[in-house]
């Protein structure tokens, strides 16, 4: 039967049907909904890992055990598991191993825009590069074949135009899961030093091997037309290309590492023009130039910067655009995300932004407390850094005489993730920071998945659910105390007291995520005889705010169809003109 | 035959993307090869949404570029003049008249123009626009706004209207499976 699905769908189906036993990962877009699909059709375990590098090493665990295993994550979460990667190159696998890594060219939601083929490159290792949901289910199958035939761990890469997009997919046959013996072989698996240096070789030995089956698999396909135009690429740059270009002649790269030297040669000796067509880094095109093959058009006219799409490719073959020069118009005000209405974080930005604090921030919603008019966050660099880097400055501060103690704020998941162990150090090094753990109790920004505080497993069964609070004092922290953001008076006070008090002090607001647990509260209303005009309450960043009328001060009115009732906007009004409606909950969300 | 190009924008938690998936799964149920594509990062509500639909013999690319969309689907003004660019000359345009602010305008920092229909009809003069709220009200559930939008525009599709009922229908039975049928017709009763 075929269905329209989309690639994180198809590879979770694919995984299924092609004998999978163990898939783990971590959520992160453009990744997350694979292992929800895994746990949705419900026919393999799947599981939740706090971070990538639990999920792929648990992952090499169940394929030491025999089982075929699956690790996700978005393409930053590989720099994460890369440390267990780049051993597992050398050991190799027993049951087949797949990567997932999710890149994110266009950044549409990421903090970087890395190109994971550099892993496969930097591993050693194989690395297939979909071009659609079929594909997608396709590679899984081929992926798993080519880990067990070479005994090496595969990368599946997708972009984000491949995990979202959807399209059709035909099943194939299925491969009944199996599962083999536990490898107990200490020279393999056991990398000393030693047994490292064996390995070494074989991981070389092995690269020349899998470039000998580049030559030959049907995964790098020619499509010979005219050819007066040869293009080289792969993945969602291969759709691109071909929108762009139905007939020219292609050599479409399915295993886009390691590269199939002759079939390139071949290719570009029976093509007029060569052109190379990859989004983000110059990969391909490095390694044609490296074998002495002249390419006509790549990377001086794609840019390394952002996706690639038709036009992209028509200007730099010096085609004319179709897309009409219609110009969108730019003067519109803009619509970037932020916090849901009635949402924890608003209340506490409210006041971090009040106290104009430096606030080290972390990966989730509460990201989004940089953007005006809260713009109270100075730094985010990666998972878990909030509460380093707030150590890191707090230290200097000391260093250089300065009395300011910084903020971090971090939400649950990002500290199971790794902000654990940059507590530890701030405990443990005497460090003198602030730090709020928003404990939403999901993991919120990637659409409210499960973790180890949530008290569910995907599957949505119960699990251990672990103490916040508890699991903060253990690291050796004693100031820990809990907050409710929604209260600003106590939330001000609570934070006052954590930056005058010397030393590491905790804070943890322990509301939940009203999108994930789906919160409805009474709508608050304005009064428009007591509203001034003043706009005091717009600083709650709220969607539900809209100034009404004209003239020169517009009253404030709530929108009912949008409030989620949870009186920040209230605490910031000082002419007492917002009231809770009565009629109790509503539908909001 | 060149692909059909759809696009449907809208603001996260409108359900622009029930609405794409109605339209490509009636293509696939019309034996036709389909691609539809949003970016949906971040969870949160309130956010600009844009999703491609490409129907066609074969589909490449699932991205539609500006210029060449056959229809756009709006379901806020705001968000109709921001996408109008997409359109192709002599494509057509319908939005639903409800306007919701953007944080930027909510947080005082912008204003919502005053003059939003006014500049669609200037650069799209066939722009239909339509109070899908009431009509979804009408239905039964203010909710259903996205299956208005869909029904608006099921007479310039190149897909059988019945297709798109029956998909209707099947990705709702249980779920409001009436209340989208009347909002779908009601939305049809529109164009
Ligand atoms: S998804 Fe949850 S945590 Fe994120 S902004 Fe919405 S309510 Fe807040
Ligand atoms: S309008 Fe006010 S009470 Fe309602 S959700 Fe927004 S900030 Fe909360």
């Amino acid at each position: 039967m075929k269905k329209i699905i989309s690639g994180n769908e198809a590879i979770a189906l694919s995984f299924e049907d092609s004998g999978g036993v163990f898939a783990s990962g971590y959520p992160g877009t453009p990744s997350t909904e694979t292992l929800e699909e895994v746990a949705r059709l419900g026919n393999v375990y799947c599981e939740w890992a706090p971070n990538e590098k639990v999920g792929l090493e648990s992952a090499i665990g169940a394929s030491l055990a025999g089982g075929r295993a699956l690790a996700t994550m978005k393409h930053v979460g590989v720099n994460v598991a890369a440390d267990a990667l780049m051993t597992l190159t050398y050991t190799g696998v027993n049951a087949g191993l797949i990567l997932m890594a999710a890149d994110d060219p266009g950044m549409h939601s990421s903090q970087n825009e890395q190109d994971s083929r550099n892993y496969a490159k930097f591993a050693k290792i194989p690395m297939l590069d979909p071009a659609d949901s079929q594909e997608a289910y396709d590679y899984v199958r081929a992926g798993f074949e080519i880990s067990e035939r070479f005994d090496t761990p595969v990368m599946l890469r997708t972009t984000t135009r491949i995990s979202h997009a959807k399209g059709i997919v035909e099943q194939k046959g299925k491969v009944e899961p199996k599962v083999g013996d536990l490898a107990k072989d200490v020279p393999k698996y056991v990398m000393l030093p030693n047994f490292g240096k064996i390995k070494h070789i074989a991981v070389e030995e092995r690269l020349l091997k899998l470039q000998a089956f580049a030559e030959e698999s049907p995964l790098n396909r020619v499509e010979m037309n005219d050819p007066e135009l040869g293009i080289i690429t792969s993945g969602i740059s291969y759709q691109h290309a071909k929108e762009a270009f139905p007939q020219a002649s292609f050599l479409k790269l399915g295993l886009v590492h390691p590269l199939p030297e002759q079939k390139i040669r071949d290719f570009a000796s029976k093509v007029g023009r060569l052109m190379v067509v990859e989004e983000m880094d110059a990969i391909f095109e490095e390694q044609i130039r490296a074998l002495g093959i002249r390419v006509d058009i790549g990377k001086d006219r794609i840019s390394l910067c952002g996706e690639v799409c038709a036009d992209i490719v028509r200007e730099a073959a010096g085609a004319p655009a179709t897309s009409a020069k219609t110009q969108p118009a730019n003067d519109l005000p803009l619509r970037p995300p932020t916090f849901c209405p009635g949402c924890a974080h608003r209340g506490l930005y409210s006041i971090l932004s009040k106290l104009k604090v430096f606030v080290s921030g972390d990966i989730g919603c509460y990201t989004l407390g940089a953007l005006p008019p809260l713009s109270a966050m100075h730094t985010c660099i990666c998972m878990g850094a909030s509460i380093s880097a707030a150590h890191g400055i707090a230290k200097v501060n000391e260093i250089a005489g300065r009395t300011e103690k910084p903020v971090a704020v971090i939400g649950d998941s990002t500290f199971f993730h790794s902000g654990i162990t940059g507590l530890l150090s701030m405990s443990y090094n005497a460090g003198n920071a602030l730090v709020i753990i928003m404990d939403n109790r999901t993991t919120g920004m990637t659409g409210g998945q499960e973790n180890p505080g949530s008290g569910r497993l995907i599957q949505g069964n119960p699990a251990k659910e672990v103490d916040m609070v508890s699991l903060v004092k253990v690291l050796g922290i004693e100031n820990v105390y809990e907050i409710n953001s929604y209260n600003l008076k106590e939330t001000e006070d609570a934070i006052r007291r954590g930056l005058e008090t010397p030393g590491p002090y905790v804070l943890v607001d322990k509301n939940p995520c009203i999108l994930r647990y789906r919160v409805k509260k009474p709508l608050v209303q304005v009064s428009a005889d007591k509203c001034t005009g003043c706009r005091a309450c717009l600083k709650a960043s709220c969607v539900a705010l809209g100034l009404q009328g004209s003239g020169d001060k517009p009253k404030v009115a709530i929108d009912p169809n949008i409030c989620n009732g949870c009186g920040v906007c209230t605490q910031h009004c000082k002419f007492d003109a917002m009231t809770v409606a009565s009629g109790g909950s509503h539908e909001s969300i | 035959m060149k692909a059909f190009n759809i696009v449907i924008a809208g603001v996260g938690g409108q359900g622009v993307l029930m609405a794409s998936k109605v339209l490509a799964e009636s293509a696939l149920a019309s034996r036709m090869d389909v691609k539809q594509n949003e970016v949906h990062g971040m969870a949160q509500r309130g956010g600009s949404v844009i999703s491609f639909v490409r129907i066609g013999a074969k589909v490449h690319s699932p991205v539609v570029l500006p210029g060449t969309a056959d229809i756009l689907i709006s379901f806020e003004p705001l968000e109709a003049l921001r996408y109008l660019h997409y359109l192709k000359p002599g494509g057509k345009l319908v939005y639903n008249k409800a306007c919701i602010n953007p944080s930027t305008v909510a947080a005082g920092l912008a204003t919502y123009p005053g003059d939003v229909p006014q500049r669609i009809a200037a650069a799209c003069p066939g722009a239909r626009a339509i109070d899908a709220l009431q009509v979804a009200q009408q239905a039964g559930n203010a909710k259903a706004v996205n299956m208005v939008m869909v029904g608006s525009v099921m007479k310039g599709l190149p897909i059988d209207a019945e297709v798109v009922e029956g998909v209707v229908r099947e990705i709702s039975r249980g779920k409001g499976e009436e209340v989208n049928m009347a909002a779908l017709r009601g939305g049809a009763a529109t164009a």
